[in-house]
């Protein structure tokens, strides 16, 4: 019964997600909605942490395999990208280690400085 | 057996699953990044339907089950997130000062690289969602007129390359603090970023979820203005 009222809840609010998809006209999917409203939910107490938190940690578990049909689905495409592929890989690469330094370093660089602040 | 593979409602999330294993299993033995579950498992999967002549369409047909499961475990992201709310407050200037900055980066290398290899404002516009969640990425692309199907290939690679980089990036540009490192992963490479992120530590999953919405939110904001630049 627990999981089911877990499961229940998760769907829940993927479903309500689902709904503000529908209404509001802006490219945001319904999970990211989800993800929202599940954390005010939280905050506000309205679902205790326990009430899905042996379900969600499941799902984020098993969260990696849930990329493979669409990354395999790369393959469909390939007729697309054949003629660019050597310029999109390069660019998807050099950019991607980019801004993951960019947003790693000022992260870390405003913590320590606002840790020295501190002291 | 062809026709039973392509019919069956199974076989598509099995061979998912046993490529994944096998990711596992040699990165667990090897020790080295490219053995990358996720990559792994791309590979073995391409490699089993090319061999067994089953095409990506009945695949996708079990397997679609598997990407069913991604909303509501997105949803569960906010989990972590909010039992790492305490650390999220103190820290909210270096947050969003690291998103902008990556999502700045992100805009500005990938204009760098497009002058660089001439390419046309089509496909320009077509990158530059790249490195954030596919729904998003996908309705920006259309906004600015690009390529939908290219942008979400773009989109999967960025977040597989990400996901097999992050630990040698990180120890490249010495990001050492868990929330920076949670922050590169998320604004980089988005929910599958996220999927590393996760595997590396709580509060580096929490950050990396957080950093999946708001350089979303920053890139629909930013990108038509930078669209324009070429």
């Amino acid at each position: 019964m627990r999981h089911i009222k877990q499961f229940g809840i998760i769907l829940g609010v993927s479903f309500i997600g689902e709904v503000l998809k529908y209404f509001i006209h802006l490219p945001i999917p319904a999970s990211i909605y989800g993800l929202v409203i599940m954390l005010l939910l939280l905050i506000t107490k309205v679902v205790s942490i326990e009430q899905v938190k042996d379900t969600g940690s499941y799902l984020i578990e098993i969260m990696p395999v849930m990329f493979i049909p669409a990354a395999v689905g790369l393959i469909t495409m390939w007729n697309e990208l054949k003629a660019l592929w050597l310029p999109l890989f390069v660019i998807t690469v050099v950019t991607t280690v980019i801004v993951m330094a960019v947003a790693g370093r000022v992260t870390q660089f405003i913590i320590r400085m606002e840790k020295r602040q501190k002291e | 057996m062809r026709e039973l593979l392509c019919n069956s409602t199974y076989f598509g999330v099995l061979i998912s699953l046993i490529g994944y294993g096998l990711g596992v299993v040699l990165k667990r033995k090897f020790k080295k990044a490219i053995f990358n579950p996720l990559l792994v498992s791309i590979i073995f999967v391409i490699a089993a339907l090319l061999v067994l002549g089953v095409d990506y369409e009945s695949y996708n047909n079990s397997a679609k089950y598997l990407s069913y499961l991604l909303t509501p475990a997105t949803v569960c992201l906010a989990i972590p997130l909010y039992q790492q709310l305490e650390l999220l407050k103190g820290n909210y200037k270096a947050i969003l000062g690291g998103i902008v900055s990556g999502a700045l980066a992100s805009f500005i290398s990938v204009f760098a690289l497009a002058k660089l290899f001439n390419l046309t404002h089509q496909q320009y516009v077509t990158l530059l969602p790249k490195s954030i969640t596919t729904a998003i990425g996908m309705g920006v692309s259309q906004e600015l007129g690009g390529i939908v199907t290219i942008t979400v290939a773009v989109i999967i690679i960025t977040g597989v390359l990400g996901n097999i980089m992050a630990e040698f990036v990180c120890k490249l540009f010495r990001i050492k603090e868990p929330v920076a490192k949670g922050i590169a992963l998320g604004t980089s490479s988005h929910a599958i970023g996220t999927v590393k992120a996760m595997e590396i530590g709580e509060v580096e999953g929490a950050m990396s979820s957080l950093a999946i919405a708001v350089t979303g939110l920053v890139t629909v904001l930013g990108a038509s203005f930078f669209a324009n630049l070429m």
